[in-house]
């Protein structure tokens, strides 16, 4: 197969499998040897699962084979964040404590896009339990960056961001709780979508924080992304929380009709950034006004309380979600002759320091005497932070922003400063905090060639404006920043 | 200081963790200077506004109600194939009850 796998969009997959210029099966195990081949570049891949790849690029070509349709992502290489559970596939979540663990059922998100076609081809390193903003806490070694391998590929999806990155994936899936999706992709020079919280079922989605989790896509291209997450989405009865809003066919209304649209640059998120960042920010939002948006400045007052309101709620989640390791139900135990020593042995042993830490700031945050001063109030200014952006969708139809303040930073550089770490999340926890649909899209490089991300965030179960909003810039020439 | 080592301790008993020594220090001063950050809070006067407990949840009221089909369970085998302890159908873990 002369195909190069490193550079497929998911509409090439499909053309290429139309005119029989290769099997599901064929390019299944071309993808396969080549991610193989690369990932000890990136440790990007903690496991492959060949098996289940090409059985369902055998299912794939049965399809095509009987003249069926096989399905809007059939023979599309897919890589999965270890956090998202796969029937039969190891499923580790970067942590010694699951080292073991082989699911018995298999996510939501996973079962929708298989039965679309998708080849799963592995899983993907990432944050233990997805906490963190490098990658750097995975219990299997840190990702690290394709486009500069000395630096982290961002976290807690790293694996994921940068597989597609790489090439070894067409398109990924992960998972944002205060911008895990948006801040990998945009160090490593990719989309990444936080969609509206509920818009994907978290079934199957090992729990971090249940009031911000997301499932969300990774891909080259904006249409690529938006077909992914209209695959996923939608009312699942296995998550209470999934929304029963029917899901528009994104990818029929990436029409680059975007002259008019009212966005808002919120004057918060350009203070304190970093003066290249901010330089590509500004030169893409020139090119926004060129495509006939209307600009204007808008304020976010209470973004400065972003920071410290995630933190409490994020970890105090954490502690309660965390709690099910035990040494009972899940493959981890470390030996003890007490039944309370054995749970505590096992989690003093099981996770690594972040989990410590935020176990830790969660529990403290709960408990008796604390709960007041911290939770309830992180609850009440996270109100404040929702009611902001609803105040300011009233003005306009999009919010511009940068994904982070900086681009990806050195292997090392940040880890043993928590505090600075949790500081790198601060334009991206807010979409999270107020549950409405975000994206980080390429915008250019660096003089150091390093990629800059662009967020776009709009309106509750708006992904429609905000996919056409990122089309219509990727097609003027916005992902290279030309202008 | 808003947090002593002596809390830091109590809060891990409190978490089920065992920590080292050199964790607990650790964790003392990390845990001291987030804290003290989220202190910054305390500048808003929220004294009106109600907390934010529910994210975002839109459907008519019987909604939630769907049909009573039965599917079939993971099943005993399938629950129990990732405890590091089983047998005779059940969870083990070290003995609570004496004799």
């Amino acid at each position: 197969m002369t195909t190069d796998v490193a550079q497929l969009t998911i509409e090439q997959v499909q053309s290429g499998l139309a005119a029989r210029k290769f099997s599901a099966v064929e390019l299944a195990k071309s993808a396969l040897k080549f991610a193989q081949a690369e990932n000890p570049k990136t440790n990007a891949y903690l496991h492959f699962c060949p098996e289940r790849a090409l059985a369902a690029a055998e299912r794939v070509d049965q399809k095509l084979a009987a003249g069926e349709n096989a399905g809007p992502l059939a023979g599309v290489p897919l890589a999965v964040k270890d956090v998202i559970v796969t029937e039969g596939v190891r499923t580790t979540c970067g942590s010694r404590l699951l080292e073991h663990y082989i699911p018995p059922y298999d996510a939501t998100a996973v079962v929708r896009l298989e039965q679309a076609g998708a080849v799963i081809l592995g899983k993907t390193n990432c944050d233990e339990f997805a906490m963190g903003s490098s990658n750097e806490n995975s219990a299997f070694g840190p990702v690290r960056n394709p486009v500069a391998l000395d630096r982290v590929p961002g976290g807690s999806s790293g694996g994921s961001a940068a597989a597609v990155a790489q090439g070894t994936a067409v398109v990924a899936i992960g998972s944002d709780t205060g911008g895990s999706v948006r801040q990998p992709a945009s160090f490593c020079g990719i989309v990444g979508v936080t969609p509206t919280y509920g818009r994907v079922s978290r079934y199957g989605l090992v729990a971090f924080a249940s009031s911000l989790d997301h499932i969300g896509p990774f891909a080259r291209t904006v249409r690529d992304s938006a077909q992914l997450l209209e695959t996923m989405a939608g009312r699942d009865h296995c998550d209470a929380t999934s929304a029963f809003a029917p899901v528009p066919r994104y990818t029929a209304q990436l029409d680059g009709e975007v002259a008019g649209t009212r966005i808002g640059l919120p004057r918060e998120y350009f203070e304190g950034l970093a003066s290249e960042s901010g330089e590509r920010i500004q030169h893409a939002i020139e090119l926004l006004k060129k495509l006939g948006c209307e600009v204007r400045n808008i304020s976010l007052p209470a973004t400065k309380y972003a920071v410290p309101c995630y933190y409490i709620i994020a970890t105090a989640e954490a502690s309660s979600n965390l709690a099910r390791y035990d040494g009972v139900r899940y493959t981890g135990r470390a030996n003890d002759d007490t039944l309370s020593g054995m749970y505590r042995a096992t989690r003093g042993e099981g996770f690594g320091a972040e989990c410590k830490r935020r176990i830790m700031l969660g529990t403290y945050v709960l408990s008796h005497g604390y709960y007041d001063a911290y939770y309830l109030k992180a609850q009440k200014v996270r109100a404040l932070i929702a009611e902001d952006f609803r105040r300011a969708f009233t003005e306009v139809d999009a919010i511009v922003a940068p994904v982070s303040p900086a681009p990806a930073f050195k292997i090392g550089e940040k880890i043993d400063d928590p505090l600075e770490m949790y500081l790198s999340d601060i334009y991206t926890i807010t979409g999270d905090l107020a549950g409405i649909p975000c994206m980080s899209v390429p915008c250019g490089k660096t003089t150091e060639g390093l990629p800059v991300g662009m967020q776009i965030l709009t309106r509750h179960f708006d992904e429609t404006g905000m996919f056409r909003l990122a089309d219509a810039f990727e097609k003027a020439g916005g992902f290279a920043g030309s202008n | 200081m808003k947090i002593t080592e002596s809390e830091v301790r109590y809060v891990a008993d409190l978490a089920n963790l065992k920590l080292a020594d050199s964790e607990i220090a650790r964790l003392a001063k990390d845990m001291d200077e987030i804290l003290n950050y989220m202190d910054a809070l305390n500048e808003l006067d929220t004294s009106t506004v109600e907390p934010m407990a529910q994210v975002l949840y839109q459907s008519e009221e019987t909604a939630t109600l769907r049909a009573d089909e039965i599917v079939p369970p993971i099943g005993n085998e399938a629950a129990l194939a990732n405890a590091p302890l089983a047998g005779a159908g059940y969870y083990k873990v070290p003995k609570v009850i004496e004799r």
